[in-house]
């Protein structure tokens, strides 16, 4: 398992970047983390995104796929790629500091 | 008591489960009432290949209630609603069946109106059904040149490698009507490769090389424009990326029945029931099960996993209703042929834990896994006989149980 240092802590990731330990993460993090994906500034929206995710994670155990989020985060499927281009899914849990969404089979 | 029992569905997992139920309480020990909206069990394997004109519809559909044992009752209606607290079933009718045990079995449901633009038409079709299949065959037959786009707009979908089949059988078609050399045949996927499971990923995408068929990665279809006015249509995903076509196959997005998101407490957010992937309990209700399409489960899609979750579910709905501890004992076990054209198939066997690998099914000595083959496509062709007399009457497969066999498999670390 890889480490990373983000805001001054050592976290656990995955090979693709992904922390393996959500309980690692916090707030002041999604900032440095956001601007390693490319977002510059974490509006409101993103942070409606990111707190529901972190709650998605914590009631599912696995991070919501971009359809569930465009169904239930009051976020629409348009304005999510527009607030995460490279996949809203896969970016926003990697910001909001948990395990890549299982979703796909 | 007589238990009764109530299973929604009468496709693959309904008619299986109903069957083996059957032939294990005496008559006056159960009572078994089977529901579904019409009167139409479609093989949907067959759906793959009616588009080539490999098969056609009247040989891939039966009548659902001949499919039952004596002494089941076949109920034919919609489902308005079922109701967890009361254990009751609000049929479209007006009628009500109570239930002791209750199996979800009514599958996954298309929706294409979920995706911008995707309307079922002469240049945008589908063979994910049985009418626009057929409807696809005929357009196949015309198509002389240009762009064939073959487009999954997001997963979960019924059979993930059957998109990847029918690039290969139109491949395979194209050639022999002669006009391949002017069809480009491009594959456009949400994910990152040609499968989901990496082994498999590699071994499909070099095929797809081969036959010159062009991969699109990471695809997320957000709208679909229909060629009009001589000017083509086009995908365009929701980083606004477009692929243009002069005919585009769609995969449409999936859904579970719409009674599911009617009935409170029971669905996800898609209207899939979320269900404990060994036993197959629904997490809505100890006395609900649910098998196949309809689950949550990250098992596929597929008649395989129905028929695998098929042994596991009966032996539990009887132990439940006999009030003994359930058997965690589905391992995601799914078995899949895959077309490759040219008379040609290859097959994939794996679980919730192992990808499929290399190697032969089901032991040292079998069938090639993973590898074309002539024995494999005759696999594939052999099983719609094993479907309607063997499968869906309960009988057990010689050699093929519901765990997946590890013997012949070229597996890495053991």
């Amino acid at each position: 398992m890889a480490t990373k240092t983000v805001a001054g802590t050592t976290v656990d990731v995955n090979d693709e970047g992904f922390f393996t330990d959500p309980d690692q993460w916090n707030e002041a993090m999604a900032p440095e983390l956001a601007a390693a994906e490319g977002i510059d500034e974490l509006t409101d929206r993103h942070w409606t995104v990111l707190r529901f995710v972190r709650n998605e994670f914590a009631e599912k155990g696995t991070g919501p796929t971009v359809r569930v989020l465009g169904k239930t985060s009051g976020v629409s499927v348009k304005e999510l790629y527009q607030l995460f281009p490279k996949g809203p899914a896969k970016i926003a849990a990697r910001i909001a500091g948990i395990p890549k969404p299982r979703g796909c089979i | 008591m007589s238990h009764r029992i109530v299973i929604l569905g009468a496709g693959t997992g309904g008619t299986l489960t109903a069957n083996r139920l059957r032939r294990h309480y005496a008559p006056d020990a159960a009572t078994i009432t089977v529901v579904d909206q019409d009167d139409r069990h479609v093989y949907q394997p067959g759906l793959l290949f009616l588009p080539f004109g490999l098969t056609h519809a009247e040989d891939i559909v039966r009548p659902r209630a001949r499919q039952l044992h004596d002494g089941i009752e076949y109920r034919q209606s919609a489902v308005d609603h079922v109701d967890v607290e009361t254990a009751r079933v609000h049929l479209a009718d007006g009628s009500e069946l109570a239930y002791d045990v209750l199996v979800v079995a009514t599958g996954a449901r298309l929706v294409p109106e979920e995706t911008e633009g995707l309307v079922w038409g002469d240049d945008v079709a589908t063979f994910y059904d049985l009418e626009q299949a057929v409807a696809l065959e005929r357009r196949l037959a015309r198509l002389d040149e240009g762009e064939l786009v073959v487009n999954v707009v997001d997963l979960p979908i019924k059979c993930p490698v059957a998109p990847l089949e029918f690039c290969f059988l139109a491949d395979w078609y194209l050639t022999d009507r002669g006009v391949r050399d002017r069809v480009n045949i491009t594959y456009v996927t949400p994910l990152d490769g040609a499968f989901t499971k990496p082994t498999a990923s590699a071994a499909l995408s070099s095929m797809l090389e081969e036959k010159g068929i062009r991969l699109v990665t990471e695809f997320n279809t957000g709208e679909v424009v229909a060629p009009a006015d001589g000017e083509s249509g086009r995908l365009v995903s929701y980083d606004e990326r477009e692929v243009p076509f002069d005919l585009a196959v769609v995969i449409p997005l999936h859904g579970g029945a719409t009674w599911v998101g009617r009935s409170e407490g029971l669905g996800d957010e898609l209207d899939f029931v979320p269900t404990d992937p060994r036993t197959l309990q629904s997490q809505a209700a100890p006395n609900i099960f649910a098998i196949g399409d309809a689950t949550n489960v990250p098992a596929s899609k597929a008649g395989s996993v129905t028929h695998f979750e098929g042994e596991v579910l009966v032996g539990n709905v009887i132990r439940f209703l006999a009030g003994e501890e359930l058997d965690a004992g589905y391992d995601g076990h799914a078995n899949c042929f895959i077309e490759t054209g040219f008379g040609k198939a290859l097959l994939i066997d794996f679980n919730y834990e192992t990808e499929p690998v290399g190697g032969h099914f089901p032991g040292r000595v079998g069938v090639p896994l993973l590898k074309e083959s002539r024995l494999n496509h005759l696999g594939k062709l052999m099983f719609q006989w094993f479907y309607w007399h063997a499968l869906l009457p309960g009988r057990d497969l010689p050699g093929i149980g519901p765990e997946m066999p590890t013997a012949g498999k070229h597996l890495s670390g053991g």
